[in-house]
């Protein structure tokens, strides 16, 4: 199936991530040829056949549904790019 | 024989492994000729960090464990580590621009598993940006150069990808062992690319936890080696059950150097005809029925089989790993660790960091991820894929009903030039053609290095097994690496020739 470039621009604003309006074309094209590519699963009859979910046969194993861990604020926000009063600190997101 | 200082970066884990239990070697010694190896392959840009501080001081700390009788499986070998795994206080970039300063402050478990069995580490490697790629010329931190060259010829090759620094350092003798991921080929085809051993365990037998996620349902981590004794020695290290990965399986972790008989007579050796596919090189093929004859003169029984959905584990592969890694890769919004480029709004701020914090092919999967989940398209990709691979799962299922281990090559193709394949996505994903079927099933696999092309490069012959069945892998491959006696060193040595 072949994109345009509004559907690379609106896939690209679910993905947030910022593409310039020079470089949606080119992107267009290249997404058009992998999805033209992976087409070709459509031939195949899969009525019937469950998709796969995991390939290793086990249940997911469960836990109690307690504290294990934590206590270091100061060690979870060492990495932050901003942080403040133990908290990350992002843009103003209230109107 | 004691090891002459000048060979010391020449040695297998094996063998330095003996020499160090023997006293005719110390921890410190073998690191300190690492750590010069290191700094000798810089021109490869194997490594994005080097560790040499750290080593010595793991190798001082390994060789008073030793006095004190206290020995390790890989007490005082010095490794690399994909910079994929998280080191704790140590930056790990995933290869990535977004990931910019970020320093764990916690250590991967296979990591700590290696640590605690007394290994050394070296550095961080190389690798393409989140392990997103087949020839390491997608890393922020530039491409790999393979340490070989087709002689005459000074244009430098690609080392294969994703874990491309992990196989140049090992290839060119600048750490004994390392360790990798592999997603759908990214031990084994660097590995092939670099004429060294590489193994991708069945998915759940090596924990993922504290390793940079791609595609979850993928992932594996693995040894590159220079021996398949090596292989067996690390993997035994690597493996086992760990509480904080849900996938991974608790069940017991065999003695996998003691599987390194020799003997594969009985054994039951499938080929799959699809795996016969127009425009192969005829000297790959001529080396897969090179190994078919090894393996038939070693007394297995060779057996023609059929894996009718192989043609379509690309296909299925690159809507998988895609979505998966389209999720992934939504932690990284520039809040919490990382590169953050500032906006005008939190919205805004997630875009530009994300748009300058990906690259080309991060940001190509990333969308392609984000197409085939979104409503509309989710059931006519998404789920058609996971429906397919519980297809090609069966495929491989059955043929495991009549045979012991599946043979084919490792890649289509030798090392390509840096910069080819560069402008078309899907001739740079036909790379994994032979690897990724595996991966889709969840099975182990190994490249073992089994000759060299008529340009001088290093070939692999691959080896698929049964779940949880890598004692077998490991038992084949060592009877082909004995068969094949590959010995042909890359031009580039760094501990010297």
């Amino acid at each position: 199936m072949a994109v345009d470039r509004a559907t690379v621009a609106q896939i690209a604003k679910l993905a947030r991530i910022r593409v310039p309006e020079r470089d949606l074309d080119a992107l267009a094209g290249e997404l058009s040829n992998i999805l033209s590519w992976i087409e070709q699963l459509s031939e195949l009859d899969t009525e019937g056949v469950a998709p796969m979910t995991s390939v290793v046969a086990v249940e997911l194993p469960r836990r109690a549904d307690a504290v294990t861990d934590g206590g270091y604020p100061d060690k979870v926000i060492e990495n932050a790019p901003e942080s403040a009063h133990a908290f990350f600190a992002v843009p103003k997101v209230i109107e | 024989m004691a090891p002459v200082a000048s060979g010391l970066t020449d040695l297998t884990i094996a063998e330095a492994r003996d020499a160090l239990a023997k006293g005719t070697l110390s921890a410190r010694e073998l690191t300190e000729a690492q750590i010069a190896a290191v700094e000798a392959a810089r021109p490869l840009n194997a490594f994005i960090t080097e560790t040499a501080e750290q080593a010595l001081e793991m190798a001082e700390a390994s060789d008073a464990r030793r006095r004190a009788g206290a020995a390790g499986a890989l007490e005082g070998i010095p490794l690399a580590i994909k910079d994929l795994f998280c080191t704790e206080g140590v930056p790990t970039t995933a290869g990535s621009h977004i990931l910019d300063g970020f320093k764990p402050p916690y250590e991967s478990t296979v990591t700590a598993k290696l640590w605690a069995q007394g290994a050394v580490m070296l550095g961080k490697t190389n690798l393409d940006e989140f392990a997103m790629g087949s020839s390491n010329m997608t890393s922020y931190y530039g491409p790999v150069e393979s340490p070989w060259r087709r002689p005459g010829d000074d244009r430098p090759l690609v080392p294969g990808g994703s874990s491309g620094g992990s196989a140049a350092a090992v290839a060119a003798r600048a750490a004994l062992g390392a360790i990798g991921t592999d997603t759908g080929g990214s031990i084994r085809q660097p590995a092939a690319f670099c004429g060294i051993v590489g193994m991708k365990p069945t998915y759940g037998r090596c924990s993922r936890w504290g390793v940079v996620a791609f595609a979850s349902s993928l992932d594996q981590p693995g040894p590159l080696t220079r021996s398949v004794r090596d292989a067996a020695i690390m993997l035994g290290a690597m493996a086992g059950h760990d509480p904080k990965d849900s996938t991974s399986v608790d069940t017991p972790v065999p003695d996998y150097e003691a599987a390194l008989s020799g003997d594969v007579r009985g054994l039951k050796i499938g080929i799959p005809k699809e795996y016969r596919l127009d425009g192969t090189p005829p000297e790959i093929e001529a080396l897969w029925r090179q190994g078919i004859d090894w393996l038939r003169h070693a007394g297995a029984e060779i057996r023609d089989i059929s894996l009718p959905h192989s043609s379509y584990a690309l296909p299925t592969y690159y809507i998988i790993a895609p979505a998966e890694a389209s999720s992934n890769l939504a932690r990284y919004d520039g809040v919490r660790y990382g590169l953050r480029v500032p906006g005008a709004d939190l919205t805004e701020m997630y875009e530009n960091t994300r748009g300058e914090g990906f690259g080309a092919e991060v940001k190509r999967r990333v969308l392609i991820g984000t197409y085939v989940l979104s409503a509309g398209y989710y059931d006519a990709y998404y789920n058609k894929a996971r429906q397919v691979r519980s297809l090609i799962l069966r495929d491989f299922t059955d043929a495991f009903g009549e045979v012991d281990a599946i043979l084919t090559p490792t890649a289509p193709s030798e090392a390509f030039a840096a910069g080819e394949k560069m402008d078309d996505p899907i001739a740079m994903y036909l790379n994994d053609v032979f690897t990724v079927p595996a991966s889709l099933a969840g099975l182990p696999g190994i490249s073992v290095p089994a000759g060299l092309s008529a340009n001088g490069l290093p070939l692999g012959l691959h080896l698929i097994g049964r779940a949880f069945d890598e004692a077998t892998v490991l038992k084949v491959a060592g009877v082909l690496e004995q068969a094949a006696g590959f010995d042909a060193k890359p031009q580039f040595v760094a501990g010297g020739r």
